[in-house]
């Protein structure tokens, strides 16, 4: 292994944690306003990799065009569950809503594998996306350079809106008391129902990155990136969006580092999240920036 | 300003405010005391929507019953509620923005009027809200409540756990306050000091109004003091 590889290896994982950071901030904003861990969250995402197929390969829409196509469509079907499957259980035992959760998961995998079939379509990448750049040895695609850097800039915006708009700071309001916002004369489920919005955009980006890089879409595909990201989110700490990134970038990095420097491990790196989803649950619960809901809510 | 009649608040089987009728008019401070569990926080949150009730409550020329609790804030209801609830994750600064959501065009104006109200505050504002004292966090929980620019503020036990020269302080803004013409709806266990500000008071006792009056009345009835104000 030298400089070339290892420096190779990195921006893989940059990549790739980058993914994983876009769809962990979803389950990461919608822990910390509901308390809910949405399992549906990583078919959302397959549903954005979908929509963006078909704006491409359907209505020939222009790659940009497809992706806006994708983050509105998943965000109206983020907070279309909320308002159909959630909200209606405000009230009801944490247990009921997730179990729902896992309901419209389980609907949305089954409702695109008889409406679409489960074989794996390809993903029309773009031309210009595949090119190879080579920078003194150094390989990349436009790809693979492009997801790091669109990922920086979404997060630089949502941290925008959590911290300088005030409906970012009621979403951070809500996290800790949801009747005193709504003491605020502010519509609580609107915030909540903005939180699946953003959330859900962000994971349909993150859907389409993954279907540019591994490029084929099929109906089980949110299943275990939904997985790997939940589990980024508690490594960085469920709650904290800046956690839920850099829980993304640990677990794409291990996942990359598995396979580059213990190869007869590779068969094993989708474990490797999990295994460290189990060490935080171990030694810190709260994981990396965690944040303890209990000691101030309610 | 507020008119409340035959006012119910049930908590499952629960009555917890059986049937009482009360009305606040515009500029004065009503007091609502009695002790632990007399119904007094339930009133308030009945008054907000924000429980199970039976009555009639009309504010300022509107019935309230098919409203959320949001939408009556934005009405011109506000509420300071028990144990101040200031967002603790929030800066001052932005408590004071949740405050004031939905009077964005008065923000700036208002915010400079409560630190001039409250320069402790201003001292702080970049400061997460939990950083500050219980008697900071009170009245940045007031302040916060201001800045909808209510027609009606509502406090509750605003000098709940506060050191007594604090508890001073507090209630000489909220005379301050009436100075200004906000109409407030005051609910104390110290009910000694809520007197002395008040214009017109109800002791309220296991859910009912046991007895009402002019404050300044109720301060000198021997009765009252033995009952209520410990001698």
């Amino acid at each position: 292994m030298n400089f070339l590889e290892f420096m190779q290896q990195m921006v893989n994982g940059f990549s790739l944690g980058s993914m994983y950071a876009l769809i962990a901030i979803g389950y990461t904003m919608v822990y910390g306003v509901l308390r809910l861990i949405n399992f549906a969250h990583g078919d959302i995402m397959m549903v954005g990799a979908f929509l963006g197929y078909f704006g491409m390969a359907v209505l020939g829409l222009p790659f940009v065009a497809a992706v806006f196509l994708a983050v509105v469509g998943s965000s109206l079907l983020g907070m279309l569950t909320d308002k159909v499957a959630y909200k209606p259980l405000r009230d009801a035992p944490k247990i009921s809503l997730l179990i729902t959760a896992i309901g419209i998961s389980f609907f949305l995998e089954n409702i695109f594998n008889v409406l679409f079939g489960g074989t794996p379509r390809p993903f029309p990448v773009p031309e210009y996306m595949e090119h190879i750049i080579n920078i003194s040895g150094l390989i990349f695609s436009v790809a693979s350079l492009m997801v790091p850097i669109v990922t920086l800039l979404l997060l630089t915006i949502i941290l925008w809106v959590l911290y300088k708009t005030k409906y970012g700071m009621a979403i951070r309001a809500l996290a800790f008391d949801v009747n005193t916002v709504n003491l605020m004369g502010i519509d609580a489920n609107r915030i909540i129902m903005l939180v699946f919005g953003m959330g859900s955009g962000l994971a349909a980006v993150g859907g389409i990155f993954w279907a540019v890089n591994y490029p084929s879409v099929e109906p089980m595909m949110g299943v275990l990136i939904g997985l790997k990201a939940f589990a980024a989110a508690v490594v960085g700490g469920i709650g904290s969006v800046g956690g839920a990134v850099i829980g993304g970038f640990i677990i794409g990095f291990t996942e990359v580092v598995v396979v580059a420097f213990l190869p007869e491990y590779g068969g094993y790196k989708d474990a490797f999240a999990f295994v460290l989803l189990i060490l935080v649950l171990l030694f810190k619960p709260t994981g990396i920036l965690g944040i303890n809901f209990d000691k101030s809510r309610f | 300003m507020i008119n409340v009649k035959d006012l119910h608040v049930y908590y499952g089987l629960i009555e917890a405010v059986k049937g009482i009728s009360f009305e606040v008019e515009e500029g004065q401070i009503v007091s609502l005391i009695g002790s632990n569990g007399a119904g007094k926080t339930s009133t308030l949150e009945a008054l907000l929507n924000n429980v199970k009730k039976t009555g009639e409550i009309n504010f300022s020329g509107f019935d309230t019953v098919n409203h959320k609790t949001h939408s009556l804030v934005q009405r011109g209801l506000s509420l300071v509620p028990e144990g101040r609830r200031v967002f603790i994750n929030l800066s001052v600064e932005d408590n004071l923005r949740m405050g004031a959501f939905n009077n964005d065009e008065n923000y700036e104006r208002l915010k400079d009027v409560m630190y001039g109200l409250f320069p402790r505050i201003k001292e702080k504002r970049l400061q997460m809200a939990g950083t500050l004292s219980g008697g900071e966090q009170q009245m940045l929980a007031i302040s916060r409540a201001l800045m909808s620019e209510p027609k009606l503020l509502m406090l509750d036990e605003p000098s709940l756990g506060l050191a007594p020269k604090i508890v001073g302080e507090v209630f000489e803004i909220i005379t301050r306050l009436k100075e200004e013409g906000i109409t407030i709806l005051l609910v104390e266990q110290n009910a000694f000091a809520a007197l002395r500000i008040s214009d017109y008071a109800y002791v309220l006792e296991n859910g009912k109004i046991a007895m009402q009056g002019i404050a300044k009345d109720m301060i000198g009835d021997d009765e009252i003091r033995k009952k209520y104000l410990g001698g």
